[in-house]
Parts: C-alpha cells; sequence; structure tokens
C-alpha cells in the first residue's frame, strides 16, 4: 500500500514567539525553522508501515514556499520515498491545504494518509479532518494506535477521559497524537541519501486549486500576564494560605 | 443571528461544555438553538431544552449517530448548519473531531478555540502555543467556530423552556465504525470540570510516585493532570495531559507539583483561579505564575500536604 504523510514547516518548538512591537503579527524574522512535531511522528509511523511491510512506499508532501522543501528532505532523510512540494505563497488557510491535499490525493490515489494533529504555529487542528470531509475519506484523528488490516485501519484515538478505536475503510486520514510512536533521528548518512531522493514541485493550478482567504489577521499580542504571587515557606503555611487567605479550600 | 450549538453529551446527559459554548453564542447575538446528534439521546436533548436562552433544540436521533462518529454526525451538523448564520461547538476532542469536518463541507473556514468574541465576524485565539493571543476576522457568511471552554462562564443549565423539534436527518457515510473504548474509570471529578486540580510533571520521575498524588486528591475531591513532559515519559495517559495541545482547565485551585511551567503547559491552566506550585528548583519559571510557591523536594512535601489537609 501506498501511504502519503503530509507535512508542515513551523517554528521549532523551543522558540519562543513574540507579537512584534506593532502587534501586527509575531516576529519571525531569523527564527529556527523546523517540522512540525506532529508531522514528524506521522513521518515516522509511515515508515515503520513500510519497515514492516505493510507500506512499499511513502510519499511525503509540503505546501508553502520553497524553504519548506528543507522539511520534505528532513522527511526523506527520516525514510520516506520522495517529496511532493506544492508551492505556495503567504500562510494558505487549513481549508486551503486540505484542498490541496485532496489534489495530491487524487494524483497519488494513497491508501492511507497520515497528517500531524495540529501545527505548533496556528493550532488550528483542523486539516487532516477537512481533507478526509473533501476526499470523502473515515478519519481516525488524534491517534496512539495504528493497525491495518485487509482494506481497513483501525485507529485507536485519544479522547475526552480514556481511548476509542474505530475501524476506517481504506483509503482513510489518520492524525496523529503525542504517544503514537518517538520519532528517530535521522542519520548523516540518510541525510546525504535524501539529498538524491526524487522531489517534484507543484503548483495550486496543477492541482486545479484557486487559493483563497477566510480569515484576516487583525492583529497579535501577548497573553494576559499573570503576576507571581509569594513563595510559602512550608507546607503548613501553605495549606493556611490557601484557607484563611485564598480560601479555596476548607 | 442565528447560532447553532452543537452539543456534548453521552446520549443520556449534556456535558457542560455545552453551557460554556452557549455563553458564548449569546455574546454574538441573536437567536441561540441547539443541535443534539446522537442515538436515544432524549435524554440529552431535553436537558438541552432546559438551558437559560435556549431557543429551540434540533434532535437527530438515529442509530448511525450512536458513537458519535464524525463521518456520520458531520453529515447532520452540516446539514442543519444551511439555516444559521454560525454552529459552534465546545473545543472538546469530539468538538474537534466533528466541527473541521462540517466547515469543509459547508466550503468555510473554522475558526478554532476562540477565547473572545470581539463582534460577529472578529475573534479572539490563542495561537504558538498560547504565547501569542490573535485577533482574527472572517469573511465567510457562515462561521464554523470551536469554543475554549474555560473563556466562557457557563450558561445556566436551567430555567429555559426550549421546545424539542425531532430532526429526520439519518446519515450514514459507511466509511468507519465503533469498535470499543477504553474508559478511565475514576470516582474523581473530571479534568476540565474539576474545581480542585492536583498535576505531577517530570519532577514525579516515574508513573508510581503519582500516586501519592492521590491521598491529596481524594481529601480535595480533585481531578489528577499532567504536564506533557510527563505524557512524554510515559508516567501516565495522554488524557491525564494538561496544556496547549492536551486540555484546557481553570480550576479554582491548580497545584502544580514538579512541573518547571513551560510555556505549553502554563497555556492550559494559567486561567485557574489560585495556583500553587511546588518545585524544588527555585527558578523554574512556574513560579512566575504560580500564587503560592513551595520550594521543597515533592517526595517530602507530598505526604506532608496530605497529612496536614
Amino acid at each position: 500500500m501506498k501511504v502519503l504523510v503530509a507535512v508542515k514547516r513551523v517554528v521549532d518548538y523551543n522558540v519562543k514567539v513574540r507579537a512584534k512591537a506593532d502587534g501586527s503579527d509575531v516576529e519571525l524574522n531569523n527564527v529556527k525553522m523546523a517540522i512540525n512535531p506532529f508531522c514528524e511522528i506521522a513521518v515516522e509511523e509511515a515508515v515503520r508501515l513500510k519497515e514492516a511491510g505493510t507500506a512499499s512506499e511513502v510519499v511525503v508532501a509540503s505546501i508553502g514556499d520553497k524553504s519548506c522543501q528543507e522539511q520534505i528532505r528532513t522527511a526523506l532523510a527520516l525514510g520516506a520515498d520522495r517529496g511532493i512540494h506544492v508551492e505556495a505563497e503567504g500562510r494558505p488557510e487549513p481549508l486551503e491545504v486540505a484542498k490541496l491535499l485532496k489534489g495530491v490525493v487524487a494524483a497519488e490515489s494513497p491508501d492511507l494518509v497520515i497528517l500531524g494533529k495540529q501545527s505548533i504555529d496556528g493550532d488550528n487542528n483542523q486539516t487532516g479532518q477537512m481533507l478526509a470531509a473533501l476526499a470523502g475519506m473515515g478519519q481516525g484523528t488524534f491517534a496512539s494506535e495504528v493497525n491495518i488490516g485487509e482494506g481497513t485501519v483501525q485507529v485507536t484515538r485519544e479522547v475526552d477521559g480514556g481511548l476509542q478505536t474505530v475501524e476506517l475503510k481504506l483509503p482513510a486520514v489518520v492524525t496523529t497524537d503525542l504517544r503514537l510512536n518517538e520519532p528517530r533521528y535521522a542519520s548523516l548518512p540518510n541525510i546525504m541519501k535524501a539529498k538524491k531522493k526524487p522531489l517534484e514541485t507543484l503548483s495550486p493550478a496543477d492541482l486545479g486549486v484557486d487559493i483563497q482567504s477566510h480569515v484576516a489577521l487583525v492583529g497579535v499580542k501577548p497573553p494576559a500576564e499573570r503576576s507571581a504571587g509569594i513563595k510559602v515557606e512550608s507546607v503548613e503555611q501553605l495549606v493556611d494560605k490557601l484557607k484563611n487567605e485564598a480560601k479555596v479550600i476548607s | 443571528m442565528k447560532t447553532l450549538i452543537v452539543a456534548e453529551h453521552d446520549n443520556q446527559s449534556l456535558k457542560a461544555a455545552t453551557l460554556n459554548a452557549v455563553a458564548a453564542a449569546q455574546q454574538l447575538g441573536g437567536d441561540v438553538d441547539v443541535l443534539v446528534v446522537g442515538s436515544g439521546c432524549e435524554g440529552a436533548a431535553n436537558a438541552a431544552a432546559a438551558v437559560a436562552g435556549v431557543g429551540t433544540v434540533l434532535c437527530a436521533d438515529n442509530s448511525a449517530y450512536e458513537h458519535q462518529l464524525a463521518e456520520n454526525v458531520s453529515l447532520a451538523v452540516a446539514e442543519a448548519a444551511s439555516s444559521y448564520d454560525c454552529t459552534m461547538a465546545p473545543a472538546t476532542a469530539n468538538g474537534k473531531n466533528v466541527m473541521p469536518r462540517v466547515a469543509a463541507l459547508l466550503d468555510v473556514a473554522q475558526i478554532s478555540d476562540i477565547t473572545a468574541v470581539i463582534d460577529a465576524d472578529t475573534f479572539e485565539r490563542p495561537i504558538y502555543a498560547g504565547n501569542v493571543i490573535a485577533t482574527v476576522k472572517s469573511s465567510d457568511s457562515k462561521k464554523v467556530i470551536t469554543v475554549r471552554t474555560t473563556a466562557f462562564d457557563a450558561a445556566p443549565a436551567e430555567g429555559g423552556t426550549a421546545t424539542v423539534q425531532s430532526m429526520a436527518a439519518a446519515h450514514d457515510a459507511g466509511v468507519s465504525s465503533f469498535i470499543g473504548e477504553e474508559v478511565a474509570v475514576s470516582d474523581r471529578p473530571e479534568l476540565t470540570s474539576a474545581s480542585v486540580v492536583i498535576s505531577g510533571g517530570r519532577g514525579m520521575q516515574n508513573g508510581d510516585n503519582f500516586s501519592m498524588l492521590e491521598g491529596i486528591a481524594d481529601k480535595l475531591n480533585a481531578a489528577i493532570g499532567a504536564s506533557r513532559a510527563a505524557v512524554d515519559a510515559g508516567f501516565v495517559p495522554n488524557d491525564y495531559q494538561v496544556g496547549q495541545t492536551g486540555k484546557i482547565v481553570a480550576p479554582d485551585l491548580y497545584i502544580a507539583v514538579g512541573i518547571s511551567g513551560a510555556i505549553q503547559h502554563l497555556a492550559g491552566m494559567k486561567d485557574s483561579k489560585v495556583i500553587v506550585a511546588i518545585n524544588k528548583d527555585e527558578d523554574a519559571p512556574i513560579f512566575q505564575v504560580a500564587d503560592y510557591g513551595l520550594v521543597a523536594d515533592l517526595f517530602s512535601a507530598l505526604p506532608e500536604l496530605e497529612t496536614a489537609l
């Protein structure tokens, strides 16, 4: 079976992002970029399916400007076979990304599409579900376990209060949660090999999509600050404060 | 302005998160109706009809919706949404699963996890793990929104006199089925609605040590949570996770034990009324948001705290 993985280039998770002084947007000049952590888990899952002999090919797609080829190469170094870069300027919204991915799905006919559950920049948690709806596929979101069957996939999902297992007809969409797997590090030889793997570039027009904007960014601001309180000296003093000052316990 | 709230429920009863979404919808002004999609969900529909301020409850009751599979539920929601200006759901695991599908079916954007309503088109929402609050303006004529429940005070669960209308919609997309679930059985309150939460972090060192939180949780009738670091380390299941990629909580009292206070964790709990931090590292960022900080080794402080309560 063929697996398609979508990856997003985002600010590295170690970077503390701040609003620009004029509040127009976040400051993204000269910050370290990386593959979105949930997308990395998606790549790892696909590569494991290939190593287990379940998947025959892992295709990785990313949507963005030229720089996102870097993240495609990272995914190739982790074990994906080839890349597809859909060139799009600015920040395409999740619905538009889902439409572009639907185009890629139509061209590639994967049996399984794996995406991260959300990107750590926009925190939208939408693209996988939207792609599934547009392509008429079932979805296993927030996956902590994925088992491929005969023409089906069973996905164990992290839901409020526990786990839920669903079975989906293939082709299907899976979005990854944290505990699905622990991504490997790319070895130097694999990084070198990744440079020679095929990477195709497509335009939105190639996929029949005219990118639209539905939501405008009016501005950004830092979150409301919470001021530090006091340090207590002992457990006894803490309990006293909670009882008599904060009055949150009795 | 007509807003439809997609209820969070378990067929028998309405989940409290629905009340927060109703409150957010009331800030938009206009009519607020509630849609209950389930199977044998009369109980939930009647509870929704009792919520103050709700005009009509639409009830799509069909066996195809028994486990609220997103593929089927989204079709019912999209059908009902066609007569509304705005469709909203709480940003629970369910809401996050279903609503983007609804938005895609309607060919509109979704605005995720709003924390404030500025006007009918403009909303605030946290991005970058809560490091930044974005103000966004939608140009879609129909809106699909998920609501961060902790940002809106719940509408009263009683006092409403809505009528319940059944909706014929029976949609089975036929691509997914329910296999089973493992729901953590606990006598403790639910993490997102508990008035006291005690959470452990990497400092707990292993999963067994989380039992040290249990005695305290029992005494305070608290829910137990964890930081992402503790979940990543495999100490506890992911449904314990408090943070931007986990659950967002805002209890009256939040006790953070052995948690350093990464921004992604703070994003999930900083709206708590009173925050207590217990950590042996006096420079831990968690102390910058704590009302009461105790610099101490948790392995001696926790037993002491349990005894003192």
